[in-house]
């Protein structure tokens, strides 16, 4: 499902950044443990299409993202890919279910109104939301906020979820509330789950995982 | 969902800095739209009264005040001139007709004119009621000072010496009302109209020399019947204590003084639409920053940056919108206050609320500059790093 082949990166002013190959099945779980600067954040960039590798390839669903043109990686990441930050983000002017409602607009996706509705009200409820949904998002808890953003990524029913350092806010409990339900709602869905992290807290949860190597300065 | 809701929704988030730039636009719209307005309003009041009124005859004075006091009535006569040496000049053969004015008294403010049928004709005034004045001491009322002062068919009334109060009243004789004008829009409206022999009687039974003295009117409008007139009339009135005045030419004199006011004006509206420019700009410019992190989100949703470049400018574009209707706003109720005010001191209505061609090239310019104020920072959008925004929140 989501295969990287001898990617490498730098910075305008820093060394070359090598990254071990990373492999994840279609509705598999895969974590990618790494220290602050050991590049993890841009494997991810990388990985989600953000940014474009210097060398190597990435390939998702059969595709080959380093032959996309601009426009076409901007369509594949928003029809194929969610991406739950460390902190959840929104458009603060919007409400939940509008905020939710974006991905759709921003691909100009071909989904009926009726059909994305019946989606985010499902989603919300899974998530217990259902009493946010005309929330403003700084009206929300950090917990809501975390959730909301978790029903922000997989919406459009993408085939792969990134989540960037969901954890590394919370306490203990919450953790295993945040993993939980991001496995449990990414394997409901049918999509991939790849989690970038520095907490070491989750490294026996994955067999599947993949560390990187601290930056040699 | 649709950009646009979102460009609305954004500028309602922020609504103390959307409201600032909203007002400076209007004040700016307001300012040059009054301008527009109250010119055109102006000059097409100055020109229904001109109408076909080639020269005026009157006494020798200011030719300004001769027009103003004599085809628009905002101004006190020059004079009175005699009555036979006018009919002289209305009969040269360079002249097709003439309408003579005698007044000197007013009732509540409004003059009271003694004048021919031909003069309500002139303007096409129509009936509303009654009848036009045949015998002396009867008035046909214009629209306005029918409002104005109540009066209806049957009504009598004393006059006032002079133009403008009512202390010197002319107890001797009662006029009456006998017929009422439609609307005109031209000078009439603000008159009451009588025959010329009323307007002696008042005066003449006051005196009780009338017969003595040889009889005088104020003034005559003059049509033309060849242009020779223009150059041969002035020359043949030089002994007298008459001069015949071009009201095109004054109105045009006096449109070029009203014109420094109006360029002043202008010049303060622009200044303010410059301001209005740099706060659209900044509050363009500052939302973007705040929200460089929600921008980057919505190119990971799958987000182009030509949507979000359309996004901002949508924003800039709205607001400047508004900002210029709520100027056009401003600018009738403007014209309003200044139609009361003057309304008050010249008995002029101004008070047309019509959207004027050139009011739409201003709501144009207005949003033209509300999106070039939008499209700096909505190019920055176009190259901005997602990986290097998101991640140093």
């Amino acid at each position: 499902m989501i295969a990287t082949l001898d990617l490498t990166f730098s910075y305008p002013d820093s060394g070359l950044l090598t990254f071990p190959n990373v492999e994840c099945d279609s509705s598999g779980q895969l974590l990618i443990l790494g220290n602050s600067g050991s590049g993890k954040t841009t494997l991810l960039h990388i990985m989600c299409g953000l940014l474009k590798p210097q060398t190597g390839s990435i390939n998702i669903d059969g595709i080959d993202l380093t032959v996309l043109n601009d426009r076409e990686l901007d369509k594949f990441r928003g029809l194929n890919i969610g991406v739950v930050f460390q902190q959840a983000h929104f458009v603060q002017s919007l409400t939940v279910i509008e905020n939710l409602a974006l991905p759709a607009l921003m691909t100009s996706e071909n989904i009926s109104s009726e059909e994305l509705r019946e989606r985010t009200v499902r989603l919300l409820n899974r998530l217990s939301l259902q009493h946010k949904a005309y929330s403003l998002p700084s009206e929300l808890s950090v917990g809501e906020q975390q959730r909301a953003s978790i029903a922000r990524a997989l919406i459009h029913k993408p085939k792969v979820v990134f989540a960037d350092e969901p954890t590394s806010a919370l306490d203990d409990k919450s953790t295993e509330a945040v993993i939980s339900l991001l496995e449990e709602e990414t394997n409901h869905a049918g999509a991939s789950l790849v989690i970038v992290t520095h907490d070491q807290r989750l490294k026996n949860r994955y067999d599947d995982r993949v560390e990187l190597k601290d930056l040699a300065l | 969902m649709r950009l646009i809701y979102i460009a609305r929704k954004n500028l309602f988030a922020k609504p103390l800095q959307t409201t600032l730039s909203a007002i400076l636009l209007a004040f700016g719209v307001g300012m040059v739209s009054l301008v527009m307005l109250s010119e055109k309003q102006i000059k097409d009041q100055f020109e229904r009264n001109i109408k076909d009124i080639d020269l005026v005859l009157g006494a020798k004075g200011s030719p300004l005040q001769l027009i103003l006091a004599n085809v628009y009535h905002i101004d006190a006569p020059t004079g009175n001139i005699d009555l036979e040496a006018a009919n002289e000049v209305v009969k040269h053969p360079y002249v097709e007709a003439g309408i003579p004015l005698a007044y000197g008294d007013n009732y509540m403010g409004y003059r009271i004119v003694g004048t021919e049928h031909s003069y309500p004709q002139h303007y096409k005034a129509e009936l509303a009621e009654g009848e036009l004045w045949e015998e002396t001491y009867e008035v046909t009322v214009g629209a306005t000072a029918a409002e104005k002062l109540g009066l209806g068919i049957g009504d009598r009334f004393y006059s006032a010496h002079g133009l403008t109060d009512g202390t010197d009243v002319h107890d001797n004789v009662e006029f009456v009302v006998v017929g009422i004008f439609k609307h005109t829009s031209s000078v009439i409206d603000q008159l009451l109209l009588t025959n010329i022999e009323s307007v002696w009687g008042v005066h003449g039974d006051q005196t009780e020399h009338s017969e003595e003295k040889p009889k005088e009117i104020t003034a005559v409008l003059l049509k033309k019947r060849n242009p020779m007139a223009v150059l041969t009339l002035p020359n043949l009135l030089k002994d007298t204590n008459m001069q015949v005045a071009l009201p095109a030419i004054e109105i045009n004199r006096l449109n070029n003084q009203f014109g420094f006011g109006t360029k002043a004006i202008s010049a303060i509206a622009l200044l303010i639409m410059v301001l209005s420019f740099a706060s659209i700009f900044i509050s363009v410019f500052e939302n973007m920053q705040t929200r460089k992190y929600e921008l980057a989100l919505m190119r990971t949703m799958g987000g182009s940056p030509s949507t979000l470049f359309k996004l901002i400018l949508l924003e800039g574009g709205l607001l400047s919108i508004c900002g210029a209707l709520f100027g056009l706003i401003i600018s009738r109720v403007g014209l309003l206050t200044l139609a009361a005010l003057v309304a008050d001191q010249f008995k002029y209505d101004i008070s047309e609320m019509a959207i004027l061609p050139s009011e739409i090239g201003l709501i144009c310019c207005a949003t033209f500059v509300g999106l070039l104020a939008a499209i700096l920072p909505a190019l920055k959008t176009l190259r901005m790093d997602i990986s290097g925004t998101l991640s140093n929140e």
